[in-house]
């Protein structure tokens, strides 16, 4: 049955003879001219909200962003420029050509037309044409950025379920005169924390990445694309913050059951700031006052049966790899790789039950045997907020 | 031997009725087995799309409490298995088999029982592959299963077994159809009916069973190796014995691109159909039409890496695979502009069948646009892994492919079934559907810029996400409402839809000069053909300038009634149970490994598939 | 393959046979799948990080011998279709019976090399080699098993009369997929055994692993 409401009713013609529907109503008629103006607005709209947000922490397209992220910014807006001149284009086309060719009363029949060779042509070589346009750019800018430029500081980044290690190469020692080149592990040289990572402003960080089990991929939004850790392999690339911040970023590869609370904090110094954060975390934590309670937090850290040490790193006290090192966990904003903010509260509720936080991690089933009582975990977060 | 007719010695009877329970277990005509594919697609659709719901009712503020984090990947991954591998391809596969056969005036395919038993495959593999839930133990691992996220030690329970297995079923139901497309669409075809005189859909079915065929091996070998790896420890994705994760990911997306292709070239062949129709001219450019089809076919094998960028091929693979993808949007661009090429200077009405088909074109320029914007790799390496991604494929996926079957869904109900779909409830649906779809995945360009990765299973306060996904849940309800009323339209046609008449639409193809429903032999006389939109040209002599059409008897409006007294004379193969038993075996057989190797399920089911492959070999076409 | 198949096929619009057509349009899928197993080997050959290698392994005479029995049974398989199309019953069953047999030594060769390499230490999961290698002529193995039971089945078909001269057809299908098969073999003896393969070098020490000193000594001397 065809629609052959408004106007046209009566002179509308069905083929299979039977009665016509009652006409629900001419859905396009008039204001459909008013249509590619809606649709300009709508974008409009679409980029002021964009804009808008450009002060959320993970933005790729607003404001304060690293050089890399801007000039992939830059290149996605003239793109997207390019999209919304074919969208505005295209749709436009599309609901004209709808409302301007409405079934008319008495019309003859439409000439059968079959094609038009040029017209073909025609729209095959000018999207083809934008195409090479946009691609001169592109091509450009995915080797500018393949090449870096002179590397200030050099990072190596280690994805695990669920946390980042990250380790700089070369810092570890106060002997910076003789530099060893291997890393991992058993980096001897290395100054190892995990999930707050610092760089100095305006100097090139070059990243080392590689995966001590999935595939994970580190992402700081406002610095940088993403590049996928690697079980296996190592591969790098270079962000630059040119900003002052703290700047949040996470994982973005399906890694399990705690991919979404996979997160590190990449806080941007003055060169000062972070030569100093680089000797404070090169030294050994200082030792905990025994008459204090961060005195007896150490000792229930230090307790074999509580199997911190079995786990975690705190230089001169213990040394396990399994989890992050903490010799200087007093000294991030965050804990469980982002997720919480670093107070002696969060710290508790941390320890005491990881599945109430990060239903699944791995820390999790070795606490839960512990029962550990509230004053030993009141003594062990203020042990923790001591190692700063 | 008369009296003892049938397979397995009798053990297993040859049903002589197409009537009732019996008549659908065995069929092996063409429609019913069409209606079958579409009845069972668009269950699984419901599926997932609860599976979707309940995400979306997670993620509708920070912190949900809706769902735990290991359901939620459970959702993610089933939800893109079912929507991909059970619902857009099986919906798509009931109008290869409902149509095609009639489009190139063919009594039925070429392997009528092979085509039931790809639909028994499928029915099978897809109950298979949900009865993880039963046992709490659905896949996690997302639909494209990174390595090595899915071996045993990162994935240790049965859920990456039952998906390994389940794909691997599926995919011998979609090869085995493909292969029968093939058959049937080269060498059944109606005198006269050259390749470039059959209708677009058509063709767009041949296509994507040459994707279908080349690109299933590939991803084939790719669970191989993952079962391999998890069943037998071998080292295929093994890093600590050199294995390469991302060996998978380029096995995988090989077949992965390709697979879009499958996705979506049905639905474009739907709206090539439902454009002239009711604009009452020819597709404008027919030829480049379908060799810009062909050219995706074939373009579409070298793009795969784009959904690696991120990966670290490097600088030279990430510009190759950069530019061959945005090349592909050429052909792509090609289509839409000779589809408005179409409606330009054409007499439009705007049915229900007509307004999905124009959604799909507007929907799927977005979603186009937005692809383009990821074939920039250095902008991609933002993208990527972001809702952003997200937005793109349902995009093309929900607003193009799932539009496109909508469409051809109305347009063909009155065929299938001899009554229309109620005009009204089709407007509404369509409407609601359209802002539904629109306020639940327009947002998420803007998320996806804005930092949320995908996959998440919950987010933060803060981070400036929470009113778009409270948006884009409540998007996702109004869709739900839409697909009531479809549902609702649909109860309502069957019991007393207007009566449709051979051809309700004024048509273009053969299909549409025949009754509705067709009869079992579909044409009495098969027609023979002098060009394209054969059909209209026998209504339309005057407006046909090529000087085409249809010489066929079998059209004279007396023989439309009652099937005429040829019926006797016309043979169509009979029912048999043999594709059921085959089929339902194979997937016992492959699937019981999930339990072990030889297993009992596993041990029965081959023996069962064995036994029907056997009976099957000396089972004449009619007894 | 229907031994009671109807009488007379409708014309195609090719005029080729649409099993034939079916039988093609499947060995072109069948490509894929012994390609993209080709090229996980391919890939990760080399890549091993223990022994043993396949230059420690291999015994090319002996897979030679193997490979010329696999190729002398398609030999066999073009004279069975032969004596069908000229009607030559007897001529079939033998020449079918010649392909099962030359197929199934071809088989008991191969077990006898995977048990000889398993006792040598080369294990599904021992390392790269093991894992690629056994996948891929398992795979192999198994579709000349299936090839093999095939021909057994026209076989005894045969024998029981249900064979006619008029359904040489079947046996030309059959014969497309030996033939595809044997053709695989010769991609895969190539690629797999001829061709040196890369020596693998030990990620961490940075030498040669072990078993690899002996083979590039050897091919030294």
């Amino acid at each position: 049955m065809l629609n052959c409401c408004g106007h046209y009713e009566k002179f509308c013609t069905n083929f299979s003879g039977l009665p016509e529907a009652p006409c629900e109503g001419n859905v396009l008629s008039r204001q459909s001219r008013h249509l590619p103006l809606l649709a300009s607005l709508l974008t409009l709209l679409l980029l002021l909200t964009v804009g808008c947000s450009a002060a959320d922490p993970q933005n790729t397209l607003g404001s304060n962003l690293g050089i890399v992220a801007k000039k992939q910014a830059d290149l996605f807006w003239t793109v997207f420029a390019w999209a919304t001149i074919v969208f505005v284009f295209v749709e436009s086309l599309l609901l004209f050509t709808v409302w301007r060719f409405r079934r008319r009363e008495g019309a003859p029949e439409p000439h059968q037309t079959h094609g038009n060779t040029r017209l073909e042509i025609g729209w095959t070589v000018v999207p083809a044409l934008i195409l090479i346009t946009v691609a001169v750019p592109t091509v450009s800018l995915l080797w500018e950025l393949a090449a870096q430029p002179a590397v200030a500081v050099d990072v190596n980044v280690i994805g695990h379920q669920w946390w980042w290690e990250f380790q700089y190469p070369n810092m570890g020692t106060t002997d910076i005169s003789n530099p060893s080149p291997s890393w991992g592990p058993t980096c001897p040289s290395c100054l190892v924390t995990a999930n707050e990572l610092h760089i100095p402003q305006g100097e090139t960080v070059e990243f080392h990445l590689t995966s001590a089990d999935v595939i994970h991929s580190f992402w700081v939004p406002k610095l940088g694309g993403k590049l996928d850790v690697v079980p296996g392999k190592t591969q790098s690339f270079w962000l630059r913050g040119d900003e002052p911040g703290m700047f949040y970023a996470q994982c973005a590869e399906l890694c399990g059951i705690q991919h979404a609370n996979m997160k590190f904090r990449v806080v941007v110094d003055t060169r000062e700031k972070f030569n100093q954060w680089v000797q404070a975390q090169r030294q050994a934590p200082r030792p905990p006052d025994a008459s204090a309670l961060e005195g007896k937090g150490a000792e229930v850290f230090k307790a074999p049966a509580n199997a911190c040490v079995g786990c975690h790193t705190v230089q001169g006290v213990s040394a396990g790899k399994l989890g992050p090192n903490l010799t200087h966990i007093g000294s991030r904003t965050t804990i469980a790789a982002g997720v919480l903010d670093n107070t002696p509260e969060n710290l508790k509720r941390w320890i005491h039950n990881p599945d109430d936080i990060k239903p699944g991690n791995l820390m999790a089933p070795a606490v839960r045997a512990l029962n550990l009582s509230n004053d030993d975990l009141t003594a062990l977060a203020a042990y923790l907020t001591s190692l700063k | 031997m008369a009296a003892v007719t049938g397979s397995l010695a009798g053990v297993v009877p040859r049903p002589k009725t197409e009537h009732g329970f019996m008549g659908w277990l065995s069929t092996v005509d063409h429609k019913r087995i069409g209606i079958l594919y579409g009845v069972t697609a668009f269950l699984f659709f419901l599926l997932g799309g609860t599976e979707a719901v309940v995400m979306r009712l997670q993620l509708a503020v920070p912190d949900g409490a809706v769902t735990g984090p290991h359901l939620f990947n459970q959702l993610i991954t089933m939800h893109a298995t079912t929507m991909v591998f059970l619902v857009v391809m099986p919906m798509s596969a009931a109008f290869f088999n409902y149509l095609v056969p009639l489009q190139i005036g063919a009594r039925d395919v070429a392997f009528p029982r092979l085509n039931a038993l790809s639909y028994w495959i499928f029915l099978s593999g897809g109950v298979f592959i949900n009865l993880s839930w039963l046992i709490g133990q659905a896949p996690a691992a997302g639909w494209f299963g990174y390595a090595n996220l899915t071996s045993k030690t990162f994935s240790p329970d049965l859920g990456v077994d039952f998906w390994l297995l389940g794909l691997l079923i599926l995919g011998t139901s979609s090869v085995a159809a493909s292969l029968n497309f093939i058959v049937t669409i080269v060498n059944l075809r109606a005198p006269g009916m050259t390749m470039m005189r059959m209708p677009l859909f058509t063709w767009m079915t041949l296509v994507v069973a040459f994707l279908v065929v080349f690109a299933f091996p590939v991803v084939t070998i790719g669970l191989v190796e993952l079962g391999f790896d998890r069943f037998m420890n071998t080292n295929f994705f093994n890093p600590l014995k050199g294995g390469d994760p991302v060996l998978w990911q380029h096995l995988f997306w090989l077949f992965g691109h390709p697979e879009v292709y499958i996705l979506i070239l049905p639905a474009m062949g739907i709206v090539s159909e439902v454009l002239p129709t009711f604009s009452r001219k020819p597709l404008f450019g027919y030829p480049v039409v379908v060799f810009s089809g062909i050219a995706i076919g074939f373009m579409g094998w070298g793009v795969w890496a784009h959904h690696m960028f991120t990966v670290g091929m490097g600088p030279v693979a990430n510009t190759v695979f950069t530019l061959t993808t945005m090349f592909i949007a050429v052909p792509t661009g090609v289509k839409i502009f000779n589809w408005i090429g179409t409606l330009w200077g054409g007499q439009i009405t705007l049915p229900t069948p007509m307004l999905f088909s124009l959604g799909f074109i507007a929907m799927f320029v977005i979603g186009g646009l937005s692809g383009v914007t990821h074939a920039i790799s250095p902008s991609d390496y933002q993208q990527q892994d972001t809702y952003y991604i997200v937005a793109h494929f349902h995009y093309v996926l929900f607003g193009g492919a799932v539009f496109g079957l909508f469409s051809g869904i109305y347009f063909y109900w009155p065929k299938i079934w001899g009554r229309l779909l109620d005009e009204g409830l089709g407007k509404w649906h369509f409407w609601l559907m359209l802002i539904g779809f629109n306020m639940t995945f327009a947002p998420m360009h803007i998320l996806g810029m804005n930092g949320m990765p995908r996959r998440i299973y919950t987010y933060p306060a803060g981070m400036g996400w929470d009113f778009w996904n409270m948006l884009e849940t409540v998007g996702s309800l109004v869709i739900v409402l839409s697909l009531l009323i479809f549902i609702a339209n649909v109860f309502k046609s069957r019991s007393n839809g207007k009566l449709a008449g051979n051809d309700p639409w004024d048509g273009r193809t053969l299909e549409w000069s025949i009754p509705s429903p067709p009869p079992a032999y579909n044409y009495a006389t098969v027609p023979v053909v002098h060009g394209r939109d054969a059909f209209w040209s026998v209504k339309y002599p005057h407006l046909d300038h090529e000087g085409h059409g249809m010489a066929a008897v079998a059209h004279a409006p007396a023989e439309a009634h009652g099937q005429g007294g040829h019926e006797e004379h016309i043979h169509m193969p009979q029912g048999s149970l043999l594709p059921l038993i085959a089929g339902v075996g194979q997937t016992m057989m492959i699937g019981g490994t999930v339990f072990g190797v030889g297993s009992p399920v596993s041990i029965i089911g081959g023996l069962l598939m064995l036994g029907a492959i056997f009976a099957w070999c000396s089972e004449p076409i009619n007894e | 393959m229907s031994a009671a198949s109807h009488p007379a096929e409708h014309a195609t619009a090719t005029g080729v046979d649409n099993r034939k057509l079916l039988m093609w349009a499947f060995l072109g899928s069948d490509c894929l799948f012994f390609g993209s197993l080709v090229a996980t080997y391919m890939i990760y050959r080399g890549r091993s990080l223990e022994c043993p290698l396949p230059g420690n392994i291999y015994d090319i005479p002996y897979t030679s011998v193997s490979a010329f029995v696999l190729l002398m049974s398609s030999l066999t398989m073009v004279l069975a279709l032969a004596a069908i199309q000229r009607g030559d019953h007897k001529g079939l069953r033998t020449w079918l019976v010649a392909t099962g047999l030359l197929g199934t030594v071809f088989l008991g060769g191969q077990f006898y090399e995977f048990t000889s390499f398993v006792h040598e230490g080369l294990t599904f999961d021992k390392n790269l080699f093991g894992s690629t290698f056994f996948v891929l002529t398992g795979f192999h193995g198994a579709h000349v098993t299936v090839g093999v039971l095939i021909l057994l089945s026209l076989f005894l078909v045969s024998l029981r009369g249900g064979l006619p001269q008029a359904d040489s057809l079947t046996v030309e299908l059959a014969g497309l997929y030996w033939h595809f098969v044997d053709i695989v073999w010769i991609v895969i003896f190539a690629l797999v055994y001829l061709v040196p393969a890369p020596v693998p070098v030990d990620p961490v020490t940075h030498q040669l692993l072990e078993c690899a000193k002996e083979t590039v000594a050897a091919v030294a001397h």
